[in-house]
C-alpha cells in the first residue's frame, strides 16, 4: 500500500510537469493546428538558462532563494522571447503552406535549438543548483519532499491563472475565438498575429517554469532533455484531447500517474517478465488504447465527418 | 407506380436535442426526377447523408432496388448504385479533372496492386477502358477541354459539372444532387437543367435537393417538401405548389 | 511514365545509367567511406519511397516508420547470425522481413487508421518508440534481441560463393564489399521506383490520392477507405522491412540506437523536403538529406581550421546546426518542397480553348 501512495505522489509531481509543458503544445495546436516540435527544446533552454543565471549569482554571493528567483525570471523572459521569435521567424511565413511544411520546420528548429544549446552549454550533464531546502516529509509510509509539494502547488496555481486568462480576459476570448475559426475571428476584429504570438509566448513561459521544475526535481540537466519530455507532454496533450486546455492538464496528470504506477507494478503484473525499464512504453500504450476508443482524446471535441 | 427504386421508411436522425429528421418516408420510382425541397435547415442534406451512409439513422432505414441498405458503409452505397454530389463541392483538388472522373470508376473496376506493378494485359486494358469512359463522361458534361486541368483550378460551374461526371462514373441507378444550381446564373442553370434532363433520359433516376423552386417545379416529376425535419407533402409539382402548408412553410416566405 | 520512354530523353537516360554504374568507382577514389555514404543515400531513397506511398500518396502521417525498418533489420539479424546460430540465406530472409514488417503494419494500422491526421502521427510515433524500447530490453528473461548491445557478426549478403563482405576480382576489376552492396541497393532502389511510378498511375494509386484529397468524397464514390489506407500502410511497412534487412547485412551489426525517433523524422523530412508525392522530388530529398550531414562532417572541421586557424565550435554540433537550419530555410522558401509535382498540363489543343 505504501508503494501505491508513493507512486501516486511521484506520479502527481511528474504529471504536473507534463501538464505545464502539454499546455504549450495544446495552445499552439488549438489555435493554428501545428505540432510545435520545438517546444520541448524551449523547456530545455529554460532549464539551462536557470542553471547559468542562478549558478552565477550564487557564486557572486547572492542568497540561494533570490538567485533562484532571478534565474527563474530570466529564464521565463528568455523563453518568452524565444517562443515569440520562433513564431515570428519560422512559423509565421508558413501560415498558408501545405500541412506538413511547418511540421518539418518545427523539427528543423528543434535540431537547431538542441545544437545551439550544446554549443553554449556543452555535451555534459549539468548539475542544477539546489534552490530549495531539501526537507522531507513522511505520510502514511510514503515519503515526499518540499520540492515535490512546491512543484504541485505552483503548477496548480499557474494552471488556474491560465484558465482565468483564457476564460476571463479579452485576450483569452480572442484566443478562443481564433481557435474556433480564424477567418471569422479576424473579421470580428481579432488581430490573429497577436493572438498566435500570445499563444507562443504564454506557452513558452509555462515551458520555462516547467523547465525550472524539472531541474529542481531531478537536479540534473542536459541539452537533449527536452526531446523525451516534449514527446511525453505532447502525448499527454493528445491523451486529453489536443486543443483543450483542461484536457492537457488532466492528460498530463493522468500520464504522470500511469507512468509511476506502471513502473511500480509492471514487474508484478507480468510475473517479472517485464521490468521497470519498460516505464516509457506506458505513455504510448495508454495513448494508443485511449485513441482506439475515443478517437479525439479523453476530453476532445468530437469532430465527426461533415458532408 | 411500379416497384419503387428507393424506399425511405420512417427515417429519423437527431443531433443532441435537435431532431433533424423525424419519421421521413418517401418512395422514389425508377426513372423519376424527384425533388426534395424545404427551407434552410429542414433536413434535406441530413437525409442525403443518411441515404449515402455518412450518417447512421437513429430510426428507420432505406430499401434500395428491393434490398435494404446497410447503414454505416458509405462505400457500399456507391457499390449498390447510389452516387451523390455535395452542396459545397468536394472534388479531389490536386488531381486533374480526368483523374477525378477516373476515381469514380473505382467501384466498377477491380485492378489491384499486383496488376499495377506487373502491368499485365488485363490491367492495361482495364486502365484504358477507365480512361476512355472518363473522357466520354467529361464530354457528356461538356468540360472535355478541361480534362488535364487540376480540379481546384476549374471555374465554379465546371466544378459542379465535374462532380456530376464523377458521380456518373460509378454507374449509379440513383444520382443524388445536393443543390447543384447553387450560385449559378440563369444561363448556367438552364444548361444544368438540360444536363439533368439528359441524365434521366439516359436511364438514371435523379434525386434533387434544390433551393431554386422554379428549377425544381419545372424539372421534377414529383416533389417532397421537408420542414423542421418532417415530411410536409409528397406529390406532383402542380399539387405541391398549391398546397397551403407548403406555401406557409416555404414558398410564402 | 511516357516521359521515360520519350526518345528525346533516351540519351539522358543512358547517361544517367552510365553515371550510376560508374559512381561507386568515382566515390572509391575518395575512399571506401564515400562508397558507404553513397550506399546509405540509396538505402534512404528506398526508405523514403516506401514512406512516400504512405505519406505522399495516401496522405497518412506516419512518424513511426522506422519501426518497420527495425523489424526488418532484427529479422535479418536473428536469422543470420551466431546469436541463435541461424544462417539463412538473404533471399529467404528479405521476404520474411517484409512479411513480418507488413504484419506489424496491419496490427498497428487496423485499429488506428480511422484517426485524424495528427492523432495518427502521434500514435505511430508512440508505436515506433514501443518497438525500440522492446528491442532495447528484450534480453531478459529470455535473450531475444541482446538488449542495448545489439547483435553482432551478422552474415553479409552472399550469392553462391560471392560474399559481399570481401573484395573480389572480376574480369580484372576489383570490386570492394561496399561497391557490391551499391549495385544490390541500386537494383532494389530501381525496383521500388518502378513500383512507385506504376502504382501512382493505377486504380489503387488514384484511390489513395483521392483519400488524401478528400476522404468523404472518396467514400462517396465507393472507395473502401479503411482497406485502402491499410494497404498503403502495409506496403510502406513491407518496404521498410526489406530496407532494414539490407541495412543489417551491410552493417553486420544492429542495435536499438539505429532506430530512434529522429530516424523516422529524418525519413519524413526527406519525403516532405523533396516534394511529397512527387517521386523525383522524394529521391532528391533522400539523397540530399543523407549526403548533406556526411558532407558537412568532412567540411565543417577543416573549413573552421582554414578560416579561424582553430576549432571554434564542436564540428558535430555545427554540422547538425547547419542541417537544422537547412530544413527550416528550405521549408521557408520552398514550402511545397524542393522539387514538387509540376502542375500537370497536356499541351492543350489550340482551337476551342476559348470555350467556357
Amino acid at each position: 500500500m505504501d508503494i501505491f501512495l508513493q507512486q501516486i505522489i511521484n506520479g502527481l509531481v511528474q504529471g504536473s510537469i507534463y501538464a505545464l509543458v502539454a499546455l504549450g503544445y495544446t495552445m499552439v495546436y488549438g489555435i493554428m493546428g501545428l505540432i510545435n516540435f520545438a517546444h520541448g527544446e524551449v523547456v530545455m533552454i529554460g532549464t539551462l538558462v536557470t542553471i547559468s543565471v542562478a549558478g552565477f549569482l550564487i557564486k557572486a554571493g547572492m542568497p540561494v532563494m533570490f538567485a533562484g528567483l532571478a534565474g527563474l525570471t530570466v529564464s521565463v523572459l528568455v523563453c518568452m522571447a524565444l517562443g515569440w521569435g520562433l513564431e515570428r521567424v519560422a512559423y509565421r511565413p508558413l501560415r498558408n503552406a501545405p500541412r506538413l511544411t511547418p511540421l518539418i520546420t518545427a523539427i528543423g528548429m528543434s535540431i537547431v535549438l538542441q545544437n545551439v544549446a550544446m554549443i553554449i552549454w556543452g555535451r555534459n550533464y549539468l548539475t542544477f543548483p539546489a534552490l530549495l531546502p531539501s526537507v522531507a516529509f513522511e505520510f502514511a509510509g510514503a515519503h515526499f519532499t518540499a520540492v515535490q509539494v512546491i512543484i504541485v502547488l505552483v503548477s496548480a496555481l499557474t494552471m488556474l491563472a491560465l484558465l482565468f486568462l483564457i476564460y476571463r480576459t479579452r485576450l483569452g476570448m480572442a484566443m478562443r475565438a481564433t481557435s474556433q475559426n480564424p477567418a471569422v475571428a479576424s473579421l470580428m476584429g481579432v488581430n490573429i498575429n497577436r493572438v498566435i504570438a500570445a499563444a507562443f509566448i504564454i506557452g513558452s513561459a509555462l515551458g520555462a517554469l516547467a523547465g525550472v521544475m524539472v531541474g529542481t526535481y531531478y537536479e540534473i540537466a542536459h541539452y537533449q532533455m527536452g526531446f523525451m519530455l516534449g514527446l511525453k507532454a505532447f502525448t499527454a496533450a493528445v491523451l486529453g484531447g489536443i486543443g483543450n486546455l483542461a484536457g492537457a492538464m488532466l492528460g498530463g496528470i493522468l500520464l504522470g500517474l500511469i507512468e509511476a504506477l506502471g513502473a511500480g507494478y509492471i514487474g508484478d503484473l507480468t510475473g517479472g517478465f517485464l521490468g521497470s525499464h519498460y516505464q516509457d512504453i506506458f505513455a504510448f500504450l495508454v495513448l494508443i488504447v485511449v485513441l482506439m476508443f475515443k478517437p479525439s482524446g479523453l476530453f476532445g471535441e468530437k469532430t465527426g465527418d461533415r458532408a | 407506380m411500379a416497384e419503387p427504386l428507393l424506399q425511405a421508411n420512417h427515417v429519423a436522425k437527431h443531433f443532441g436535442g435537435v431532431k433533424a429528421l423525424r419519421d421521413v418516408s418517401l418512395r422514389i420510382g425508377e426513372g423519376e426526377i424527384y425533388g426534395l425541397i424545404g427551407p434552410n435547415g429542414a433536413g434535406k442534406t441530413t437525409f442525403f447523408n443518411c441515404l449515402t451512409g455518412l450518417y447512421i439513422p437513429d430510426g428507420g432505414g432505406f430499401v434500395f432496388a428491393g434490398q435494404p441498405l446497410l447503414a454505416d458503409a458509405p462505400h457500399q452505397a456507391a457499390e449498390r448504385g447510389i452516387a451523390r454530389t455535395f452542396q459545397n463541392i468536394r472534388l479531389f483538388g490536386n488531381m486533374t479533372a480526368l483523374e477525378n472522373v477516373m476515381v469514380g470508376r473505382h467501384v466498377r473496376t477491380c485492378g489491384g496492386v499486383w496488376g499495377a506493378i506487373l502491368q499485365n494485359s488485363a490491367t492495361r486494358s482495364e486502365e484504358a477502358a477507365i480512361e476512355r469512359r472518363a473522357i466520354d463522361l467529361l464530354h457528356y458534361v461538356r468540360i472535355e477541354e478541361r480534362a488535364d486541368d487540376l480540379a481546384k483550378n476549374l471555374s465554379y460551374g465546371d466544378q459542379r459539372r465535374l462532380e456530376i461526371a464523377r458521380a456518373l462514373a460509378t454507374d449509379p441507378k440513383l444520382l443524388c444532387l445536393d443543390e447543384p444550381a447553387a450560385g449559378m446564373n440563369h444561363t448556367e442553370t438552364a444548361e444544368l437543367r438540360e444536363l439533368i434532363d439528359g441524365i434521366r433520359r439516359d436511364g438514371t433516376t435523379v434525386l434533387l435537393i434544390e433551393h431554386d423552386v422554379k428549377l425544381v417545379m419545372g424539372l421534377c416529376d414529383r416533389v417532397a417538401v421537408l420542414d423542421y425535419g418532417a415530411l410536409v407533402i409528397e406529390d406532383v409539382p402542380a399539387v405541391v405548389q398549391k398546397d397551403q402548408r407548403v406555401i406557409e412553410a416555404y414558398l410564402g416566405a | 511514365m511516357s516521359k521515360w520512354l520519350n526518345p528525346r530523353s533516351a540519351f539522358g537516360l543512358t547517361l544517367i545509367i552510365v553515371a550510376l554504374l560508374a559512381l561507386p568507382f568515382v566515390a572509391a577514389l575518395g575512399g571506401q567511406a564515400w562508397v558507404r555514404i553513397l550506399n546509405f543515400a540509396i538505402l534512404y531513397v528506398f526508405l523514403a519511397l516506401g514512406l512516400n506511398i504512405v505519406v505522399g500518396f495516401a496522405g497518412l502521417l506516419d512518424l513511426g516508420y522506422i519501426a518497420f525498418y527495425a523489424v526488418g533489420a532484427y529479422t535479418y539479424a536473428l536469422l543470420a547470425s551466431p546469436h541463435f546460430g541461424l544462417h539463412w540465406p538473404f533471399w529467404v530472409i528479405l521476404p520474411c522481413g517484409a512479411a513480418i514488417a507488413c504484419f506489424f503494419g496491419v496490427i498497428l494500422g487496423s485499429p488506428t487508421l480511422k484517426l485524424r491526421g495528427d492523432y495518427l502521427a502521434i500514435v505511430t510515433l508512440g508505436f515506433g518508440e514501443i518497438v525500440r524500447i522492446f528491442m532495447n530490453n528484450l534480453n531478459a528473461p529470455i535473450n531475444i534481441t541482446n538488449g542495448a548491445q545489439g547483435i553482432t557478426l551478422i552474415d553479409p549478403v552472399a550469392i553462391g560463393d560471392l560474399r559481399f563482405s570481401t573484395t573480389t576480382h572480376i574480369l580484372g576489376v576489383s570490386l570492394s564489399g561496399p561497391q557490391k552492396y551499391y549495385y544490390l541497393l541500386l537494383a532494389l532502389a530501381i525496383l521500388v521506383i518502378v513500383i512507385n511510378l506504376r502504382l501512382q498511375n493505377s486504380r489503387i494509386g488514384r484511390a489513395w490520392q483521392a483519400i488524401r484529397e478528400d476522404e468523404i468524397a472518396a467514400k462517396a464514390v465507393g472507395i473502401n477507405t479503411r482497406n485502402l489506407k491499410l494497404l498503403a500502410f502495409a506496403m510502406g511497412a513491407s518496404f521498410g522491412g526489406v530496407a532494414g534487412g539490407v541495412f543489417s547485412a551491410m552493417q553486420g551489426f544492429v542495435s536499438p540506437e539505429s532506430f530512434s525517433l529522429i530516424e523516422s523524422i529524418m525519413i519524413l523530412a526527406m519525403v516532405v523536403l523533396g516534394g511529397m508525392g512527387h517521386i523525383p522530388g522524394v529521391i532528391l530529398g533522400a539523397v540530399l538529406l543523407s549526403i548533406l550531414p556526411e558532407a558537412l562532417r568532412y567540411g565543417v572541421g577543416p573549413i573552421q581550421m582554414a578560416v579561424f586557424g582553430k576549432m571554434l565550435v564542436d564540428p558535430e554540433s555545427l554540422r547538425m546546426l547547419i542541417f537544422g537550419l537547412a530544413l527550416v530555410l528550405v521549408m521557408r522558401f520552398k514550402p511545397a518542397g524542393l522539387w514538387p509535382s509540376p502542375e500537370r498540363k497536356r499541351a492543350a489543343p489550340a482551337a476551342g480553348a476559348s470555350h467556357g
